[in-house]
């Protein structure tokens, strides 16, 4: 690894913990953040979020190498970690570093949007046929029990078998559309409540419009599992691109995803496990992560949880 | 019974509430829950109309129902000259703003996710009433005239205490500056003292701005201090109308007698045979035949008219209806 790549991981490293320290230092500000950082595991989960954003957004200077790039492919395939190739290099002669850095461009990118789509469809439907009932509700429910009830790899087989090589757009987009049935299960229960509470009939007393009512009354009361559910999807996303890359109808290579970068190191688990090792652990730290940042943006966004914590807080 | 022309007119008013069928739909269809059947009164401008009877006997479903928050099954509701039945979206929105609710539950009434600020804010938003410091200032007006701290505006509901909660139901009521106010319950859920100071304001803002009110309530105690008349409810029928001082001193069915044996009396001495009713109220969907009351009526009179003819809503003295066969001859 040469100089300029150990500066720009360092202050990766910096960075991220800079954010967290900023994040800290100004958690006192709004009950809010007050409440975040109550759980502790949410400060690493910070820190390990920022740093792989971070990674992924300065790939090049990070990198010592291109994704890939083949160095020589006879004396440097699967060489052991070294203070050159500090995760070792693959059967192609890549250094792993350096296709871990631009895979988390990929990787995190598509668990980001393949769960936006996801949560949008999926709260937008929960809460229309939470709040508009009668046929509606039937009809979108049903839907979602067909959506449940078919295998998301077959669909993604399918959808080879159309476009031969998927697009990587098509590819997050696929995985967002079908992703969005347990939200919208989880979200159509928290409106089936919610629109008989007193407040929903005063704004609708106001003269408030379904649309209003929805957005401003019912939706951000269900931010809370709404958000949990994203976090941890980001986390479902990037194992479920991981298995389909596996299986050779993902990312397509030599594009780096952490995903075809353990198929790719699977065949010589043995004697180069650094191949797999690496981007597996990196899943795991992300997915951990996403589910810590989860949980404690649970507490945060849900201003009745400040009264609970200040009396179980103390006892925990 | 009222000189001047009614605010509020609620007319021959019915909502059932279908039960659905057993077996998954495929059985015979249930009996409808009748919470509200044939209900008439009028409301005059500045006057407080009480609405009393127990749990369950269709009270606040007639309050949401008037303002359209329920769709009713037939019957007419004027009010301030619109015809709230038959008034199409933009044009409801518009009575909106003329007629509103303040709910019983400080709790639910309030979104847990806005501000007193943003709660005080959405009506003006909705109806284009006020922008910028404009709508600053008529936020912190309406907060000084419900008694809250200005300082108040930024907090949410879970730090205020349900008095403080139900002025700001009030104030969002008020912010639109309506006529007529459905209060439903608006004081049932505070404790006594807290109960009194939310009685006074509203009389207050009903002096201030010659309100009409429409108070539900389960006991006669609370009604007494502000209505000016008072309607006496039981299974969604009504089965006693009249000015609120002649109720209080001759109530003509046996049933509101009941319930004023029921007020308790400050006075640990006072000597009072209290008549308690026997059994539930019986299910709306299966009321009873004839007077609905008379399976739990104490009257002593009762016979077997009462258990199959219904006894129809009229008037005993000038301004006082009950529907009692024996309203001449009421007990006590």
């Amino acid at each position: 690894m040469n100089l300029r790549a150990t500066l720009a991981l360092l202050g990766a490293l910096a960075l991220a913990l800079f954010v967290v320290g900023e994040a800290r230092r100004h958690a006192a500000a709004t009950p809010a953040r007050r409440r975040f950082f109550r759980h502790r595991p949410a400060a690493w989960g910070l820190f390990v979020l920022s740093f792989f954003v971070t990674l992924a957004i300065a790939a090049p200077w990070v990198a010592p190498y291109g994704p890939s790039v083949t160095l020589e492919i006879v004396t440097l395939k699967n060489q052991p970690p070294s203070l050159l190739h500090p995760l070792g290099t693959d059967l192609y002669s890549r250094d792993v570093w350096s296709r871990l850095v631009y895979g988390s461009r990929v990787s995190l990118s598509i668990g980001a949007l393949a769960m936006l789509v996801a949560v949008t469809v999926g709260a937008v439907v929960g809460a229309v046929a939470g709040y508009v009932r009668r046929w509606v509700d039937t009809a979108l429910m049903r839907l979602v029990d067909v959506g449940l009830a078919v295998p998301r790899i077959f669909l993604m087989l399918m959808a080879i078998a159309l476009w031969q090589r998927l697009p990587l757009a098509l590819f997050v987009l696929l995985i967002g559309l079908t992703g969005w049935f347990g939200t919208s299960r989880l979200v159509r229960a928290e409106v089936l409540t919610l629109r008989e509470r007193d407040f929903v009939a005063a704004a609708r007393g106001l003269g408030a419009g379904p649309a209003r009512i929805i957005l401003r009354h019912v939706l951000p009361n269900v931010a809370a599992p709404i958000i949990v559910s994203a976090a941890l999807g980001i986390g479902n996303v990037m194992l479920l691109e991981a298995g389909l890359s596996f299986l050779g109808i993902g990312v397509p290579p030599p594009l780096p995803s952490w995903g075809n970068m353990i198929a790719d190191g699977a065949a010589q688990l043995a004697t180069a496990p650094w191949t797999t090792l690496f981007p597996g652990l990196a899943i795991a730290l992300v997915v951990m992560a996403l589910n810590a940042v989860g949980d404690a943006l649970r507490d945060a966004l849900d201003p009745r949880r400040e009264a609970e914590w200040d009396t179980d807080g103390a006892t925990l | 019974m009222i000189a001047l022309a009614p605010l509020v007119s609620v007319q021959d008013l019915v909502k059932h509430f279908p039960a659905g069928r057993a077996l998954w739909g495929l059985g015979r269809p249930r009996p409808a829950v009748r919470a509200v059947s044939h209900v008439s009164f009028d409301i005059a401008p500045g006057q407080t109309l009480g609405l009393v009877g127990e749990s369950g006997c269709g009270k606040t479903t007639l309050g949401r129902t008037i303002l359209r928050l329920i769709e009713p099954d037939a019957g007419r509701v004027i009010v301030d000259g619109a015809d709230v039945f038959a008034l199409k979206p933009p044009e409801l929105r518009a009575l909106r703003r003329r007629m509103q609710v303040v709910f019983q539950d400080p709790y639910g009434s309030l979104n847990p996710r806005m501000s007193v600020r943003q709660t005080l804010a959405e009506p003006l938003v909705i109806h284009r009433l006020a922008n910028g410091t404009e709508r600053e200032q008529r936020i912190f007006a309406l907060l000084d005239e419900v008694g809250l701290d200005r300082r108040l505006a930024g907090s949410y509901p879970h730090e205020l205490s349900g008095g403080q909660r139900q002025r700001v139901g009030i104030a969002r009521a008020l912010s639109v500056e309506p006529k007529f106010l459905v209060l439903d319950e608006a004081v049932s859920a505070l404790d006594v003292s807290v109960q009194a100071q939310v009685l006074n304001l509203l009389a207050d803002l009903q002096q201030r701005r010659r309100l009409t009110y429409l108070f539900i309530a389960h006991d006669l105690a609370v009604v007494r201090q502000i209505a000016d008349h008072v309607t006496v409810m039981y299974l969604g029928k009504i089965v006693e109308l009249a000015p609120a001082a002649e109720l209080y001193r001759g109530p003509r069915h046996p049933y509101t007698t009941s319930l004023l044996s029921a007020v308790p009396v400050p006075d640990p001495n006072a000597q009072r045979q209290r008549l308690v009713l026997a059994g539930d109220v019986p299910s709306p969907a299966h009321p009873p035949s004839g007077c609905a009351f008379h399976p739990r009526c104490p009257h002593p009179k009762k016979n077997e008219r009462c258990r199959t003819e219904e006894p129809a809503l009229r008037e005993i003295a000038p301004g006082q209806l009950a529907a009692c066969h024996f309203a001449e001859e009421p007990m006590q």
